[in-house]
């Protein structure tokens, strides 16, 4: 018989042998990655204003990190994406089940859900700078939106398709429908909401820099501008641009991290 | 739970008809079913396919409205799922992502029941079916069997005077299927429920049933009701007996009537 879901010393000990092979492999496909960028750089002989060499922006990350100038950016940036994603996120979510549920609210509101996607993102930054300024408000809304398709749809997608007999089974058992929710239909959806949310938050970074090249005055997307233009200053750019991505990856790995704790909860 | 209510338990079925859509038409899927359950009693329900068995226990269990005809239980009208009457479908229905003992306590929590009261209460109904060792597993690492005993005590959580089984073993392997019969019975034996089990086995029927009702091909009408003169406690040598053999060939005999 099946007992506890403990795992046993030998498995706790596989695990831990898988996870530093796993480790080991990551590190190997990032130095690969790095001996290749040096290889292009070595080969072609670009100079650093085309393409600078690894360690040149490493270099520039550190100082750059080290005099304070990408911190300052990186944190509005970073309270753009975690404003705007919560927005959107939570709208999305309500907005999904809402689509799942009922008939009348999938015919009215999808198809303006689908156009609202279908439109360039970059195409409306510029009008929604307009409207709501060179403030944090604009970058929100357009976070906001931006992952507002993903979560909606994998939202909907989950609530559809939790078993209509575990469903016939609350009903047998006088749940309500805030329990149906709470104990039914919010934890089976749960795999597919995060799947959503995964992509959804790695978007919320580009929104915000999308949004800050449509006017603003600080922020990674910002930087980037200046170190392109003003200071041409290549190997701040890509030290940002490593910035951008270590940020997306954090964020995505912290969303994967509270996912892992929601489904152990449920 | 180990006292037997014997003043309790009682259901009437009357004049029960049940009609689904199909296209532009209705098709009806029982036809005037009147049924009386008394408390404590075993009746097994088997009939063709399509004889709207799963519907009758439906209605009885609220959760079908029928077109005419009412379900009583202890004179009460049912018209909407109650506590008193529990129901075992043919899959377990365990939620996959909670742990043995909390489905098992799943009812309790729907219910409010407090943490401790609740646990309490499920370390004895795990005992009852012989999962004390399973609490903790999820039902993907559980055998079928152990899933469905698991839905079985879900279903006893709340002390229900009615049990209903919507052909609950037949998914199983027949040596499976057996033990979890007798355990079902003696179950039984130690609880207070009346149980109306649908079947579409003869021997199982006649194994478990005081009674067996026969429903005819849709739309459903009860055809014959037959008096199972079997000892208690049955086992499974109950069903070599002579008189086993006779009534199958009955309730066989009212089934291929049917199909002629």
């Amino acid at each position: 018989m099946t007992a506890a879901r403990l795992p046993s010393l030998a498995g706790l000990d596989a695990q831990a042998h898988g996870r530093a092979s796993m480790l080991a492999t990551a590190l190997a496909a990032l130095a690969a990655f790095v001996l290749v960028w040096k290889a292009i750089v070595v080969v072609g002989a670009y100079p650093p204003f085309i393409l600078p060499a690894p360690e040149v922006v490493l270099a520039r990350f550190i100082s750059g990190w080290a005099d304070g100038t990408i911190a300052r950016h990186a944190g509005t940036t970073l309270v753009e994406v975690l404003l705007g994603f919560a927005v959107g996120a939570a709208v999305a979510i309500v907005v999904g089940y809402g689509l799942a549920r009922s008939r009348l609210v999938e015919r009215v509101v999808s198809p303006y859900i689908v156009a609202a996607q279908a439109t360039p993102i970059l195409a409306l930054a510029p009008l929604l700078a307009l409207w709501f300024g060179p403030g944090l408000l604009a970058k929100v809304v357009i976070c906001a939106l931006i992952v507002f398709f993903p979560i909606a749809i994998s939202t909907m997608v989950g609530i559809r398709s939790v078993d209509a007999r575990l469903l016939e089974l609350a009903r047998s058992l006088r749940a309500s429908r805030r329990q149906v929710l709470l104990t039914l239909e919010i934890p089976a959806a749960l795999p597919s909401i995060f799947g959503g949310l995964r992509v959804g938050i790695t978007l919320a970074v580009v929104g915000a820099i999308v949004g800050e090249w449509a006017g603003a005055d600080r922020g990674l997307g910002v930087l980037l501008n200046i170190a392109r233009g003003s200071l041409f200053d290549i190997p701040l750019m890509f030290a940002t641009l490593a910035t951008i991505a270590l940020l997306g990856i954090a964020l995505y790995a912290l969303v994967v991290v509270i996912e892992r704790a929601l489904l152990r909860a449920r | 739970m180990t006292e037997r209510h014997p003043a309790t338990g009682r259901l009437e079925i009357a004049g029960v008809s049940v009609s689904f859509p199909a296209g532009s038409q209705r098709v009806q899927a029982l036809d005037g079913v009147d049924l009386t359950i008394e408390p404590g009693e075993i009746v097994a329900l088997i009939g063709p396919n399509g004889s709207g068995k799963s519907s009758l226990l439906r209605v009885v269990a609220g959760l079908l409205r029928p077109d005419h005809g009412e379900v009583r239980l202890d004179g009460e009208p049912i018209t909407a799922p109650v506590p008193r009457i529990g129901l075992v479908f043919q899959e377990p229905r365990l939620l996959p992502w909670r742990s043995t003992a909390r489905n098992v306590g799943y009812p309790l929590e729907l219910m409010g029941w407090p943490t401790a009261r609740r646990d309490a209460r499920v370390a004895e109904l795990l005992r009852l079916v012989g999962l004390e060792g399973a609490a903790r597993s999820i039902p993907d690492e559980l055998s079928g069997g152990m899933r469905q005993r698991a839905a079985l005590a879900r279903s006893l959580a709340v002390e229900p005077r009615m049990l209903l089984l919507d052909e609950p073993f037949s998914a199983l392997d027949e040596l499976t299927r057996e033990r979890l019969n007798v355990e079902l019975l003696d179950l039984w034996s130690r609880t207070a429920t009346s149980i109306l089990v649908v079947t579409h086995s003869v021997q199982e029927a006649i194994f478990l049933g005081d009674r067996v009702v026969v429903l005819s091909e849709r739309p459903g009408r009860v055809v014959a009701d037959l008096r199972i003169a079997l000892p208690r406690p049955r086992s499974l040598t109950t069903l070599d007996e002579a008189t086993v053999s006779q009534t199958a060939h009955e309730i066989r005999a009212h089934l291929g009537a049917l199909a002629a």
